[in-house]
């Protein structure tokens, strides 16, 4: 990937950045890195204005909060999306089921976003975002609205998504804890434009808790590095 | 938590039991009073307030202001209004009939009229605010030029009442529209829908309970234009609404007149809270929305 997007400040300037099959990326930068703005176009709704952006699979975007449409229940949201992939329709309740069964919330079916939770909402998402048969995820800050509960939770469930369904996932945050708990890599972005600063691979055997020593540490270090970016930019003016 | 997602099934039934030990927490909903309950708190400050209200005439008309032909008193009105009770149906029955053909066809109108400008940039600046401008103009100005148009008949007060009509429900939709919560276009379009899609699946059903808004207030000024009208426009054989006023104030058969304006009232009131409040509220339920429209 190579992108440069947007008029007078680009958002993203000499962004390199390959991803590979099956592999858990997660992008961490401060405000400004444009880490948005690099999904927008990894799923295809902007255009670069310079370099170019190439995708070997299929993408579906899932987004922090409140993206569910709320006059739809669980189920209609997720047949939804079935049915703008052309399903047809005398599948769809089952394939409904399958997926909701696979985010765990069966018996939930028949609720509207409102009458969920938090945590519940964002895996009506999951399950509508799995419901376009797509193999690359590109997750926006997921969990950023939830408490650190719910948000555990949700982590060991995404990472067991992510081993069983083969998904190769791009994944933004601003949680450094949160980075290194999921990724196989951590990538760290600039700000203003954002360009890729550092990679640290991972090493840290799965399971993995987001409590543990090893992965306080590497946030430890990986949050030293985004402090100073930060700094840079105090200096600047 | 002791559950790690990579050892096996078990950690995954472990994960499943947690998830679905949360989710039981956090969706304990409280359950409200029972449907008697809600009916009667509705329904007993109105019964008061008519009663209040009802009690104050019958004051003024004690107090000896005008004389009771002139100002007749609740008893006088209701005698009225069971004495002319088919005739005053039969005419609210040709009311209720137009007004509802001229809101139909201001509804269509309406709705085009706004998704086109709310989706059109150079549409919008052309007759956005032409719209509201409309809206805000009084339907009695219409009518001379109505009247010129197409004579004194059924078509004049059917071109005011659309007129009175059309503007609210594109604003309503405008509106609606202009409020849609950015992310759901765009999770929208992730999921695929585009053009007529976009706007069957997301942008319509988005703006609907500002629609709705906007066919409310549309029905009150179709209602209001049509009685203008009607005592404007008189068509001579025909019983309606605002031609049974007219010929009760000629025969100065005042309790006639007030049994009709409660009979225009009634139906106001029926009209706007059994079909479009109803409506309203359900579908703010629907949406989570605040239900500040407690009836």
């Amino acid at each position: 990937m190579y992108g440069h997007a947007d008029n007078a400040v680009p958002a993203l300037d000499k962004v390199s950045l390959d991803v590979r099959r099956g592999e858990f990326v997660c992008l961490l930068g401060a405000s400004g890195c444009g880490k948005s703005t690099l999904l927008n176009l990894v799923a295809g709704l902007d255009a670069p204005t310079a370099g170019t952006v190439e995708v070997d699979g299929r993408t579906t975007l899932m987004f922090q909060e409140a993206a569910l449409f709320p006059w739809l229940t669980a189920q209609g949201n997720v047949e939804l999306a079935l049915k703008l992939q052309r399903v047809p329709k005398a599948t769809r309740r089952a394939r409904v089921q399958e997926l909701l069964g696979v985010v765990h919330l069966e018996g939930f079916e028949r609720k509207l976003p409102h009458e969920l939770s938090g945590g519940m909402r964002q895996r009506v998402q999951l399950a509508r975002a799995l419901a376009q048969g797509a193999d690359i995820l590109l997750m926006d800050e997921p969990f950023g609205a939830l408490d650190a509960m719910t948000r555990d939770l949700l982590h060991d469930e995404i990472e067991r998504l992510w081993r069983e369904q083969g998904l190769t996932i791009l994944f933004v945050t601003h949680n450094v804890r949160e980075a290194v708990r999921l990724g196989d890599r951590v990538v760290l972005l600039s700000s203003r434009p954002g360009r890729v600063v550092t990679e640290f691979p991972v090493g840290i055997p799965r399971p993995r808790r987001i409590e543990s020593h090893p992965v306080a540490d590497l946030a430890a270090v990986i949050t030293d590095e985004l402090r100073e970016e930060v700094r840079r930019h105090g200096d600047d003016t | 938590m002791a559950t790690t997602p990579d050892n096996g099934a078990a950690g995954t039934q472990l994960l499943d039991r947690e998830l679905s030990g949360l989710d039981h927490l956090e969706t304990a909903l409280p359950t409200g009073p029972s449907r008697v309950a809600r009916v009667w708190a509705a329904a007993w400050p109105k019964l008061l307030a008519i009663a209040l209200a009802l009690l104050a005439w019958q004051l003024v008309v004690w107090s000896g202001w005008k004389p009771e032909y002139v100002l007749p008193g609740p008893r006088k009105v209701w005698d009225s209004f069971v004495e002319n009770f088919g005739t005053n149906m039969d005419a609210a029955w040709t009311t209720l009939q137009r007004g509802f053909k001229g809101f139909a066809f201001a509804l269509v109108i309406g709705t085009i009229v706004g998704a086109l400008v709310a989706r059109n940039r150079i549409l919008r600046s052309a007759i956005g605010s032409l719209i509201t401008g409309l809206q805000t103009m009084p339907s009695v100005a219409w009518f001379p030029l109505a009247i010129l148009l197409f004579k004194l008949g059924e078509g004049a007060i059917f071109f005011v009442v659309v007129l009175g009509a059309a503007p609210s429900i594109a604003n309503g939709l405008i509106n609606g529209i202009d409020q849609i919560q950015p992310i759901l276009l765009r999770a929208g379009t992730v999921l695929g829908a585009r053009r007529w899609k976009l706007f069957r699946h997301v942008i319509l059903p988005a703006a609907l309970p500002s629609f709705v808004g906007g066919l409310k207030q549309g029905w009150a000024f179709a209602w209001r234009s049509l009685l203008a009208g009607e005592l404007i426009v008189l068509i001579p054989g025909q019983f309606s609404l605002g031609q049974q006023l007219d010929a009760n104030r000629q025969l100065n058969d005042s309790a006639g007149v007030i049994a009709v304006m409660i009979v225009i009232l009634i139906i106001g009131i029926l009209v706007d809270a059994l079909l479009f409040g109803t409506a309203e509220r359900r579908i703010r339920r629907r949406y989570g929305l605040v239900d500040t429209a407690a009836a």
